[in-house]
């Protein structure tokens, strides 16, 4: 799952994006007086340095500014404190963390998967939060959706700050759509329909192509995980020492991509592809489908890519039977370092606490993401429930820019979200060979792909647990 | 010949290194052992120097990784574990699929990677005209960095958009998946377009050490060869090669050790395993051990396998410098 370019700060940024200087200063100063307020950490005394909260580069100039206007108004309502940023358009590189954790050299507060935490505390690298984090210092804490916490905790220590989720869903090409005499109203939702439209694209020519997908990053074995969930499969067995995908649901699924590549001639000869190039594809306006979580538009495509959020819907996962039965669901959240100070760790959940997770504030600053002209209203992430969840949908709403009913199909398809399987990267590793022969052997051995795919992927497992 | 180069070496030494003189000049030494260290002072400044830097970034990594292929790190605790890494490695399924994908490319990268500089080097050898320009044409290659020129090449090898196939339907032959081919059977389309693409790359350093082995040879003996009426095949086999045995068996020793560690070129071409893991190399298989596997990351399994291939490499390379040695002999 390695599909995030920017970090989620990034591109929360994007989406909590930008202002006018006034509008944005106003904001700034309520929200940074509400968790000032709020109680957070009277005990931060002296000065306190942390760093690492994954920032927008200044290639991407509107989430740049607005993160540093960000910072500028927290520091001067807390000036005990000073944030220390990272610019990077990826922040959370899978191999780069892995490196840092061995060698102990990760930021002070650091961007992770949802299904990092595992090897964090395999390195001895991630500090103990519990007593940190409470409805003082994190006032939407006890409504933040459970399945959020879960990846951040180990029984009940907590260890981490969600600060995004997401599902997977059939991003379309509107336009293409139209043009290819398609209604965009109503995407495809099984594969048998994704063939049908796709070919229909594809004939537009012109470099135009139906459908796209990944085999390379790990990004295609995410992918592939997240089209089995839907088609009722699952990647291992409940226990995660298993696996399980060797089965027709996941023949049906590399079938169906198969023929999308050589009998429907709807995907491009170009295959090996990794996360950001559908994106681009899709902003350019040649391809006509993907599977993504809805954050691909307003984080990537519109703002980095230069599409018009106009031209893109949503549909379910595609499945055989077009109910999709589940999807991979993921998101981001931080952890601190084991080096920490108490000092740090307190000013650092303060700082999320104001950037991540306050209404209004930091990436749900749907004023100042409006008045930037960036699109407000997307379904997700879906943080919060309770009272929280309530006071987020009612303020989503009150700045919504784009046309809701462009999703209405992939919202009312309310995929149940299946999490991630034991080991993610390496099972995604393990899947990208068999996405890739599919997508570039005419005679591909489906069920010899997954068998040894199966074989490799016990393997992991086993030493996971031990073996 | 050995004593044809000892009676060389003598020649050319100052009278106080010569055989007689240097054993009366040791004895001094050894009496004067004091002065003669203060008078190399620096020199020894300079080795410690040296010897710390290689202690530092090269033996002090090998050891270290030595030590880390037997433990194991759980919950931030490492302790030692036996073999289990080894275990772990061995029974990888693309354990051997890894090591035959790196033999393919180094025995490609031999034939093309090899011969095809010793061959540009003799054309550029011959030429009357334009010889610098075509030496800095040949070399320029070696000026770019291997990610850009790789990236190069994966557009040349698009199979939708890339100037080969764009050659190909030009002329109306089949296009190619190059890098993305799915054969498996050797050699692949697969990794012949690596090897073509690393050949490109690196040719040029290659192609310069011949040229300066290519000139030093005496024009006389290809002189003397003519008169007896040898052609250009005769005079490559019986004057070329071995007048420049010395450096092509010092390059292929240095090739054949690099190209076992071939990494960069299939991770920029095609993500690093190719269809069906074609592609794949050992050393990209430590990458994978070490970085790309997040929570199933294991530093250890892959310092495992880069002992393994040291030991691959080391065996290779003493066994290369005894059988030199033996026939010099």
């Amino acid at each position: 799952m390695h599909r995030r370019l920017h970090g989620r700060a990034g591109y929360r940024k994007v989406a909590g994006v930008t202002v006018t200087a006034a509008l944005g200063l106003a904001a700034v100063a309520a929200c940074s007086s509400s968790s000032t307020t709020s109680g957070s950490s009277p005990s931060v005394t002296g000065h306190v340095t942390v760093g690492g909260f994954c920032a927008p580069p200044s290639s991407s100039p509107v989430p740049y500014r607005e993160w540093n206007e960000d910072v500028a108004a927290f520091e001067k309502a807390n000036p005990n404190i000073t944030i220390q940023s990272i610019y990077s358009a990826q922040c959370d590189v899978p191999a780069t963390l892995t490196a840092q954790l061995a060698a102990g050299t990760e930021p002070d507060v650091y961007e992770t998967y949802f299904g990092d935490l595992h090897q964090a505390l395999d390195a001895g690298q991630a500090a103990d939060i519990t007593q940190y984090v409470n409805s003082k210092t994190v006032p939407v804490w006890n409504d933040i959706v459970p399945s959020a916490k879960t990846p951040v905790t180990a029984g009940k220590t907590l260890y981490g700050i969600p600060i995004f989720n997401y599902t997977q869903g059939l991003v379309i090409n509107r336009k293409l759509f139209t043009q290819a005499g398609l209604n965009p109203d109503t995407p495809p939702t099984t594969w048998a329909q994704v063939e049908t439209d796709a070919a229909a694209i594809t004939k537009l020519g012109n470099g135009i192509y139906g459908y796209g997908d990944y085999s390379s990053g790990n990004n295609g074995g995410w992918h592939f995980t997240s089209e089995l969930d839907a088609n009722g499969g699952a990647m291992t067995n409940a226990a995660g020492t298993t696996a399980t995908f060797d089965t027709p649901q996941g023949m049906q699924v590399l079938q169906a991509l198969h023929n999308l590549r050589f009998t429907d001639k709807a995907m491009s000869a170009t295959q090996g592809l990794a996360w950001g190039t559908l994106q681009k594809q899709m902003a350019a306006g040649k391809l006509g489908m993907f599977i993504a979580a809805p954050d691909d538009i307003y984080n990537v495509i519109v703002p980095i890519d230069g599409g018009n959020v106009n031209d893109y819907g949503m549909g379910p996962l595609p499945s055989v039977s077009g109910t999709p039965a589940g999807t991979l669901s993921g998101g981001d959240a931080y952890l601190f370092a084991k080096r920490d100070t108490p000092a740090q760790i307190e000013a650092g959940i303060k700082w999320l606490n104001f950037e991540d997770l306050t209404l209004g504030s930091g990436q749900f600053n749907f004023a100042r993401t409006k008045a930037d002209g960036q699109p407000v209203g997307f379904y997700e992430p879906q943080l919060f429930q309770g009272p929280t969840g309530t006071a987020y949908t009612s303020l989503l709403n009150k700045y919504t820019t784009i046309n809701e009913s462009y999703y209405t199909t992939f919202i009312n398809a309310n995929e149940q979200p299946d999490g991630q399987p034991a080991d993610d990267q390496a099972l995604y590793k393990s899947l990208d060979p068999v996405m890739l022969s599919v997508l570039t052997n005419p005679n591909a051995d489906i069920p010899q792909l997954l068998k040894s795919a199966t074989s490799a992927v016990n393997q992991i497992l086993a030493n996971s647990n031990g073996g | 010949m050995a004593d044809l180069v000892t009676a060389r070496k003598a020649d050319t030494l100052p009278p106080a290194r010569s055989a007689a003189g240097g054993r009366a000049a040791r004895g001094r030494a050894a009496r004067k052992l004091v002065p003669e260290a203060r008078r190399n002072l620096s020199a020894y400044g300079f080795l410690i120097g040296a010897v710390l830097c290689f202690a530092l970034f090269s033996w002090y990594p090998m050891v270290r990784e030595i030590i880390m292929s037997f433990q194991k790190t759980q919950l931030g605790v490492t302790s030692w574990a036996g073999l289990v890494n080894y275990r772990r490695i061995f029974n990888d399924p693309t354990f051997w699929t890894a090591w035959r994908n790196t033999l393919e490319f180094t025995l490609l990268a031999l034939l093309l990677g090899f011969a095809v500089p010793f061959f540009v080097a003799i054309l550029l050898n011959e030429l009357r005209h334009a010889k610098g320009y075509l030496r800095c044409l040949v070399y320029l290659p070696v000026m770019l960095p291997p990610a850009s020129a790789l990236l190069l090449f994966s557009y040349f090898y698009d199979p939708t958009y890339g100037l080969f196939n764009d050659i190909l339907h030009t002329l109306h032959l089949p296009t190619s998946q190059w890098v993305l081919s799915s054969g498996t059977r050797w050699p692949t389309a697969a990794m012949i377009s690596v090897v073509i693409a690393a050949t490109w790359m690196n040719m040029g350093g290659a192609t310069l050490i011949y040229l300066a082995a290519l000139q030093n040879i005496p024009g006389e003996l290809y002189e003397a060869a003519e008169l007896d009426g040898a052609g250009i095949v005769k005079k490559i086999r019986h004057i070329t090669i071995p007048q420049t045995k010395l450096v092509l068996s010092m390059l292929l020793m240095l090739q054949i050790i690099a190209t076992m560690q071939m990494f960069v070129e299939a991770f920029i071409l095609d993500g690093g395993q190719g269809v069906n893991n074609n592609t794949e190399s050992v050393v990209y298989l430590i990458y994978q051990y070490a970085f790309a596997m997040s929570s199933a990351s294991n530093f250890n399994s892959a310092a495992a396998l880069g002992v393994v291939l040291l030991v691959v490499l080391a065996t290779f390379s003493g066994g290369y410098v005894w059988l030199t040695r033996t026939r010099d002999r």
